[in-house]
Order: structure tokens, then sequence, then C-alpha cells
């Protein structure tokens, strides 16, 4: 299970508190009847689905029930940080992703936060 | 290849076991290929077979980047069934089961397919109306699925606890008998072994980096951690890593990857006669042929591509098992494991051609691909050999993305992920 810090109550909290809510930044077409059926697709269902560097957006559902955005490794699963929504986005040097993946939860106990 | 049977065992016997053949060649790449299949997870390997065995295209390689079936394929569960609701969904895995039906025979290789049954467990009204829907939707085309009360349900699987005090109650499950189990680690070693005779190359330990292009677009071949090789046609059969093989040609698909967990427990005297799960409380559960409960979990809710995944799914589906089958209570697990699954937002799987000349696509199988594997093998083969798809997998389109004709299967995951 993840620990997870809110930007907005600033608090590491357990993933059971939080959803999470897709890829970040993709901005809503702002007149979606007008778009063709390519841009739709693009912006409705095609994402990154990053190996290494992710943007994404939770939320704390059971907490402020606010929107955030986070950067994660989705190879070590590790935040790298976390953002109110509505913020730029906090450009982090792409590490690349590491072919090793990890395979025991004591790999990663240490840095969890 | 020297073909097993009950009398190549008596010969070895008699001979120390010393004349069996290693079962698949690991040669060096050739410069060039006909067609190169990317990942020999069940479906590439099995694609390679078919492409050799029904249309004679033997030029083939079959590239992996760690070990042969070290992914999804010997990761899953092994759950093989064919009750879906939509037309599209059943075509494909009925396909899929009549060939699971003669595999054994046809590989020469025992896959231990056993259809023992699947059943899925009813516990409310919604569950009730939508399992005869399925039930219907499947009788009218063909396949067999049928809806059992509690007590016929408890006489199908003993260990069962029916009470109406119960803390998950039962008003009756869904039973497809010809569903069942197979051994997954045999699947991808008795399409290895039957590909390889047939002179298709299989070359593990060897990592695609890149997709190299023409100036028209279409595919030249793929760059590998052994140098280039060359290729007409390519088709990417990469389960959770779809979406990193597919980028390297420029083409976006729509996956997410998650971590799909499994675990098993102790062996056990045979207790457990089918495969049963239960969708609305998420247990999903049966016995291998070694006597370990193979319990499935779900899947955690962000991206990742690490293999393994969280405590609180796991602990959340041995809940509900507790519950259900109250006998297992004590029952320790012996080993848990997660896989990388690729979803696709209609939770149906992709196959087809894309935008790119010459490079074909099957993923997006989410979590339940293993099932699959002979059928989506057979017509992923028949795909990239005709260069269209075949009828029976028509309505899989990476296009269907754009033209809104979605195939919304809520049976894909049989438990809710």
């Amino acid at each position: 299970m993840l620990l997870i810090h809110c930007p907005y109550c600033e608090e590491d909290r357990s993933e059971l508190e939080f959803r999470w809510a897709g890829e970040a930044h993709i901005a809503r077409p702002e007149n979606i009847s007008a778009i063709s059926d390519e841009e739709f697709a693009e912006y409705f269902f095609l994402r990154n689905n990053e190996k290494g560097l992710t943007y994404e957006r939770w939320r704390h559902i059971h907490g402020c029930g606010r929107f955030f955005n986070a950067a994660r490794d989705t190879v070590s699963d590790r935040f790298l940080t976390t953002y109110k929504a509505g913020m730029p986005k906090q450009l982090l040097p792409e590490t690349g992703a590491s072919e090793k993946t990890v395979e025991t939860y004591e790999a990663t106990e240490g840095d969890a936060r | 290849m020297r073909r097993y049977s009950v009398f190549a065992v008596a010969r070895e016997a008699m001979r120390a076991h010393k004349g069996w053949e290693a079962q698949w060649t690991s040669p060096e790449p050739r410069s060039a290929y006909d067609v190169i299949i990317v990942g020999a997870g069940g479906h590439g390997l099995g694609a390679a077979y078919y492409l050799a065995k029904e249309h004679g295209i033997t030029n083939v390689a079959v590239i992996e980047k760690g070990w042969l079936g070290g992914g999804n394929t010997g990761r899953n569960t092994t759950i093989i069934r064919s009750n879906y609701l939509y037309e599209e969904s059943m075509d494909i895995y009925e396909h899929s089961l009549k060939l699971w039906e003669g595999l054994s025979q046809d590989l020469n290789y025992n896959v231990m397919y056993s259809p023992r049954g699947v059943m899925m467990l009813s516990h409310n009204t919604h569950d009730m109306q939508s399992f005869k829907r399925h039930i219907n939707a499947n009788r009218l085309y063909g396949i067999d699925n049928e809806w059992l009360t509690p007590e016929q349900a408890k006489a199908y699987v003993p260990p069962l606890d029916i009470a109406k005090t119960a803390r998950y109650p039962i008003n009756g499950a869904a039973l497809q008998r010809r569903g069942g189990t197979a051994r997954h680690d045999a699947v991808a070693w008795g399409y290895a072994r039957a590909a390889s005779d047939r002179g298709v190359h299989i070359i593990q330990n060897c990592e695609v980096t890149g997709i190299r292009r023409g100036p028209n677009g279409q595919v030249l071949g793929v760059e590998t951690s052994k140098g280039f090789i060359g290729a007409k046609k390519i088709g990417v059969s990469a389960a959770g890593h779809s979406s990193v093989v597919m980028e390297m040609a420029g083409v976006r698909v729509p996956l997410h990857s998650t971590p799909l967990q499994a675990l098993v427990s102790e062996p056990l005297k045979p207790i457990f006669p089918c495969v049963v799960m239960s969708n609305t409380v998420h247990a999903y559960i049966s016995q291998s042929d070694k006597g370990e409960l193979v319990i499935g979990a779900g899947t955690d809710q962000y991206n990742s591509y690490s293999q393994t995944g969280g405590l609180q799914i796991i602990t959340h589906t041995l809940d509900a098992i507790c519950e259900l089958f109250p006998i297992f209570r004590r029952v320790k697990m012996m080993r848990q494991w997660g896989g990388i699954t690729d979803n696709t937002p209609d939770r149906s799987p992709i196959q087809g051609v894309t935008p790119v000349p010459g490079l074909f696509v099957n993923c997006g199988w989410g979590t339940g691909g293993f099932k699959a594997t002979p059928g989506s093998a057979n017509l992923f083969a028949h795909l990239i050999a005709k260069g269209e798809p075949h009828r029976l997998a028509a309505g899989l389109t990476l296009d269907r993305f754009r033209t809104g004709r979605l195939i919304d299967e809520a049976a894909a995951a049989a438990v809710a992920h």
C-alpha cells in the first residue's frame, strides 16, 4: 500500500483514503462538439501509460475530497512529488524507466515516502 | 521432433531417460525474417505456431525480452471460460474454448486442460438478473451456461457456505460446465516446441528497443539488444508492455497497465472441484492439480509496471474467501505475485491493423488473456498472414475508439477490477 502526501491536508496518508483519477494535465477541448472523431479519441481514450515518470491525478476521497496532481515512477511506484490542482506541471528530470522491477515490499519500504 | 507418447516414455525408461531432446532450439537471430512477433507469451508463441501450421509462413521469429512464458502467461490463475455477453466476445472466447478442447492432441503436449466447470456466485437481485441475461445470451448463441439454485451450487461445490445467515448469502449461481483450467506453463512450452519444430526462431533475452520504419512509414524491422533484425511484418503481442512497444512505432493505444495479483496456498488434498468466482465480494478460487488453492486478487487502482501490488488487494479477496468457504480459514498462503495487465477503456481486447503499414497489434486482454490464448493466437496469425482480421475478430479493431463502436464487456473480468 502506498503512502500519499495530500498537498491540501499536508499529510502523508494511506492509499486507502485516495482514488486514482487517471492521467493529469489533459485539457478538455473548448468546443467538444466541433472536434473530429480522431481528436475526440485522442482526448477521451488515448493515454500515455508511461513506464517511468508519469503525471496523474489523485483524489483524497476519504479525506478532504479534493483532486490533486502527482508525479510518480510507475516502475518503483515511488511518488516524486504531489501538488495542488491548477498548478503547472512540475517538470522533473526524466530518469528513464529502470528495467529492474521491484520484487519485494522490503525493497521499497525505506523510501515509501 | 520426437513425438511424446506412451512408447517414448517406455523407451526412455529403458535407457535412463538419456534420449529426451530439448523442446525448442535457441538460435542466433537471422538478419531478417518474414514476420517478427514481439513477446514470447502464449499469444505470441501461439501466433507463430499457427502462422507456420495454417498459413505456411515459417520464416518467423518470436522475440522476447525475458524468458519464454515468464510474463502474464506464467502469472495468471489459469481459468478458461467463454460465457461473455456480447457476440464479439463470445465469438473469440468460444473459438478459443473449442481450440482448448483439442490443444493437447494438436500440440502433442499435455496442457492439462480440465473442463471442471466455472461457477459464478450470485448474491443479490442485480447479480441474478445480470447472470440470467448472460445465460440466455450464451445459450441463444450455442454456448453452455446454466442457472443453479443455492442447493445445486452446494452440491457441485461442497465447501460452499449457503446458509441464509452467512455474511455473504447466495441466491444462486451460473455454471459453465465446459469452463475450467489448464496448466499455463505447458501452454507456452507446448506452443514453443511445436513452433520451433516448424522452423520458428524463438529468441529469448533479446529486448526490442525500437521499431525502424521506411520512407512510406512501413515497418522495416526492429532494433534489439542483439542488433537490428529486419521484417516486413511485425506483430506486437506484449501484454502489459504493449503501450511501450507501440510507442516505438509512434502509435498510441488506449491502454493502462496495472498490476494484477494472484496467490497460492499450501498444497491440500483434492477438496475443491471447480472454479468459483464472486464478482460482488471479489472471491476467485480454484484448486490446482498440485493441490494448491489458486486465488486471484484484484488490480491496483493506479498505473504501474511493478510486478507486485498492494497488500490490501489480496487481503480483500481472502476476506471474501474465508466467508464463503469457512473450511479454508486456517489454510496458509504460500506465494504471491503480480503481473502487468493491459486494460482498455471498454475492457475488450484490441486485435487488428494499425496506422503503420506492416504493424499489427494484439493487446488489451487485460485481466482475462489466458483463456483466450489459442483463439487469440489463431486469429492473430490469420491477421498477420492475410493483412486483415478474421471474421471472428473483426470487431476488436483499434479503430473502434475513433468510431465509437465499443464492446462494453462488463463480463470481461468475472470479478470487479
